[in-house]
């Protein structure tokens, strides 16, 4: 943007003069300027509030709405002004980047609603100024990230599968999203089940049970029943060892999956018992492989998949991890620096249990983390000193990183909620956006049922019509087109459940046999009119022989005003064909003609769309003209 | 010790790992997401269209507020007649439509292209309007309309139909409907049809109904009905 460049054009030609006494050549002829001279103020009228403001100032920035013809668009030649339908409060900060050159962000605007404003008037955002620059970058950038992170939640498992998905992609599925079948669920809980129970053997199988008759020392529980503990133990890696397997099997990627932590755990957790199994019974090798029972224990990691709030304690954690690490290393050396200290200061006392820096730093971990077990405690009195010290700033160190963490936690806690809440919501979200959608459809079903496609009557039409706006009348009159087209009718579930059941019990009237071979490419109003009435015929009858008398209600085709032969049989319906064409190009006339430019038209009063009384003749006249519909009384 | 634990207790899903990633995608949009585009003058457009001032005005209000940008892409034509026939899957037919009005390929649609098929779609001579429909048909611009061609469009009308009709839609009904269109239009039966043999069947029979076909966003319906 030529940000008030344009403004400083003149003072540079004045100052060009300077240039007359060197040049060489002879200077081009000025540009002629064909424009007036004079500025003017411009009324720009911005949904009701109106600014006024020079031209000069718009022109400041020719690649803006404002500043190019673009707006010339927007002109309303009776009021004279630049009439624009948007927020007049946003519009105060778009005026006020054109008269000061700085474009200021609104602290209390949405972000999205301004970008929008931005995008409409034609100005990048990137010219805000550094006052609110930085504010503007971080709300976008959180809008951004939670728009981001909703559509994951929404795309993510959740969407049915589609009908050809291989037995891979259900087993993956299944594992992922338990909540989506049956099976999934009872396999997520029965696996929650036994990590479990594998845990709990770990832990009481070193629990001392009363010992065996004829014994005095106590015995650990995994010892007395061997037999059970290590049944138990191998069903649970068995089981760990399947769902393993399948999820190996299952996952689309192997080599991700296999990577992943989870999987990492999941082996760890099964892969002592293998050992074990391998190893020989070896007096050396035995005491390591005591020592690899301990990673039984990893099996707890397992609950991660099954519990959310350990899920957010690692993500908390790991996002922490750079707090963490200074926590970490800011201890090493206090306890470094106070462990040198404590040994030297000691050194003196007889029989001390500072027999050396390393020895010390276990009193300085256990005073700073205000543990205090007691076990080492200074004597002498400059001893004393510096562990007082030492747990002081024990204290400090401590609680600096602490609140980073906290907040993380909270951030990540409350994200997680949000989702959680986003996807409980989802469904309610879903339903009310299927039922305005289904309203919107049923609206022309409706509009037919009301029978507002007859002729002729023009109060009972008229009171139809009024209920409508203009839009439904052109968006009816669309879908009606479409119907011509394709020589089909939009019908809702029931109507066409009802006819698949009708199809699907092999009923056949002589009426629909005789339609069904009349079945052919030409469209004529009329005989779809009679299928649709036949089938009405054939549907109460089937009614009838069911015995279910409600259905007749709905019987109802109204009569044409206009005096038309009641057709007895199939063969006069198909001799309406002449009518058929000057309804369609009555149609087709609605379509493609363009009603009078609005200076012709009478009716001046509706100040937004002056064509609109203009089209509603239009469209009232075609549908007048529509087909008609013949009445019948209920059976 | 807590850094080893966070990275044990790792989800398949964690938000901070996939955090990282995503904001150096953000900055990337960021810088190129503002893309605009300004329309030449009105009256250069008036002389060009068959559109007066004031259509114009509104034709152009109506866009610039549906796409700020200035130009309309596949999807927003798209998800505009989503809109307009929910029964049915209109995203097809809106792929089709969306190739003939960009005209020359490039993946977006600008204000002077809508208006120049507008106009002739609105105020264009019968030829015209018959020649723009022969292109929407025509899918590969080759001059010929071929089977396949019009299969593919009426399957993507009959697509908008949705499933709930009346009759129901067997999957014979397209092609039934494109063999009664060839009888009726390839005169020397050499299995294609040409401008001028469309041309001449359109307007020797009534095939009326093919030019109901043109539809256009809310927007605009209360310049053209």
């Amino acid at each position: 943007m030529a940000a008030g460049v344009a403004t400083w054009m003149p003072f540079a030609r004045a100052a060009a003069v300077g240039w007359l006494p060197l040049a060489q050549q002879t200077m081009p002829k000025p540009p002629v300027d064909k424009t007036s001279r004079s500025d003017e103020i411009l009324f720009v009228n911005v949904s009701g509030l109106r600014f006024q403001t020079w031209k000069n100032t718009l022109d400041r920035y020719p690649d803006t709405l404002l500043g190019s013809s673009e707006k010339e668009f927007f002109y309303n030649e009776e009021t004279q002004e630049y009439f624009f339908d948007r927020d007049p409060e946003m519009f105060r900060h778009i005026l006020n980047f054109f008269r000061t050159g700085k474009l200021h962000y609104p602290r209390h605007e949405c972000i999205q609603a301004f970008e929008e404003e931005l995008a409409f008037y034609g100005i990048i955002p990137e010219i805000i100024g550094d006052c609110c620059m930085e504010e503007y970058r971080d709300r976008k950038k959180e809008n951004q990230e939670r728009l981001a992170e909703d559509t994951e939640a929404e795309n993510a498992g959740d969407a049915p599968l589609p009908p050809d998905a291989t037995l891979r992609d259900k087993l993956w599925r299944a594992f992922e999203n338990p909540h989506t079948s049956t099976m999934a669920l009872v396999f997520y809980y029965v696996t929650g089940f036994f990590i479990a129970v594998s845990v709990i053997a770990n832990v009481v199988e070193t629990v001392p049970c009363r010992p065996l008759k004829g014994s005095i020392k106590d015995l650990p529980c995994g010892e007395k029943f061997s037999v059970a503990f290590s049944c138990l133990d191998t069903a649970c890696v068995l089981i760990f060892s399947c769902e393993y397997l399948m999820r190996l099997y299952a996952a689309p990627s192997r080599c991700d999956f296999a990577r992943s932590v989870m999987s990492v755990i999941d082996v760890v957790a099964i892969l002592p018992f293998y050992i074990g199994l391998i190893m020989p019974e070896n007096e050396e090798v035995s005491g390591a492989f005591v020592t690899l029972r301990v990673f039984r224990v990893f099996r707890i990691f397992k609950f991660s998949r099954h519990s959310q709030g350990l899920r957010i304690l690692g993500c908390t954690l790991q996002a922490c991890a750079s707090e963490l690490g200074f926590l970490l290393f800011s201890l090493t050396m206090a306890v470094i620096i106070f462990a040198t200290v404590m040994f030297y200061a000691e050194k003196g006392t007889k029989g001390t249990t500072f027999s050396s820096i390393p020895a010390s730093f276990w009193y300085t971990i256990v005073t700073m983390t205000t543990l205090g077990y007691g076990d080492m405690v200074p004597d002498s009195i400059a001893g004393k000193i510096f562990g007082s010290i030492c747990s002081l700033s024990g204290v400090l160190v401590i609680a600096l990183p602490v609140p980073v963490i906290v907040s993380n936690f909270a951030r990540i806690y409350h994200q997680n909620q949000r989702a959680d809440k986003m996807r409980a919501q989802q469904k309610v979200r879903q339903a009310r956006i299927r039922m305005a959608k289904k309203g919107a459809t049923n609206a022309f079903l409706q509009h037919k049922e009301d029978g507002g496609l007859q002729g002729g009557d023009s109060d009972s039409t008229a009171f139809c019509v009024k209920n409508r706006s203009a839009f439904e009348h052109q968006h009816h009159h669309l879908l009606q087109c479409l119907e011509k087209t394709t020589n089909h009718e939009f019908t809702d579930e029931v109507t066409y459940s009802e006819v698949c059941m009708m199809d699907s019990m092999g009923f056949r009237t002589s009426r629909s046999t005789s339609l069904s071979s009349q079945q052919g490419s030409t469209t004529t109003c009329c005989s779809r009119r009679a299928k649709r009435r036949a089938i009405r015929l054939a549907n109460s009858t089937v009614s009838v022989s069911r015995g279910s008398v409600q259905e007749l209600d709905t019987l109802h085709v109204t009569k044409t005003p206009v005096g038309t032969q009641y057709p007895q049989s199939r063969s006069s319906l198909n001799a309406r064909t002449g009518d058929l064409k000057l309804n369609c190009t009555d149609y087709t006339a609605a379509i493609i003609s363009i009603p009078t430019p609005p200076a012709n038209s009478p009716d001046e009063s509706l100040p937004n769309s002056p064509a609109i009384p203009g089209i509603l003749r239009n469209s009232r006249s075609s549908i007048y003209n529509t087909q008609e519909t013949v009445k019948i009384s209920s059976l | 010790m807590g850094a080893v634990v966070g990275t044990l207790t790792m989800g398949e899903r964690t938000k901070g790992e996939r955090r990282r990633p995503s904001r150096d995608k953000i900055d990337d949009d960021f810088e190129l997401s503002i893309v605009c585009h300004r329309p030449e003058g009105l009256d250069k457009l008036e002389a060009q269209t068959n559109f007066s001032k004031q259509e114009l005005q509104v034709l152009y209000r109506g866009f610039k507020n549906e796409c700020p940008s200035g130009v309309v892409n596949e999807d927003t034509f798209k998800q505009i007649y989503a809109q307009f026939f929910p029964h049915g899957d209109a995203s097809t037919y809106a792929h089709y439509l969306f190739n003939a009005f960009d005209s020359a390929h490039s993946g977006s649609i600008k204000f002077e292209g809508f208006i120049m098929a507008l106009s002739t779609l609105l105020r264009g001579s019968v030829r015209e309007k018959l020649t723009w429909t022969f292109n929407l048909y025509d899918i590969n611009r080759d001059g010929y309309i071929n089977k396949e061609e019009m299969t593919d469009i009426v399957s993507a009308i009959y697509d908008m139909m949705g499933k709930y009709t009346y009759p129901a839609l067997k999957t014979d009904t397209p092609k039934q409907h494109v063999d009664a269109f060839f009888q009726k239009m390839d005169k020397n039966r050499d299995g294609v049809v040409t401008l001028d043999e469309f041309i001449l069947s359109c307007q020797e029979v009534n095939f009326l109904y093919i030019y109901t076909i043109i539809i256009v966003p809310p927007t605009y319906s209360c310049l053209l009905l």
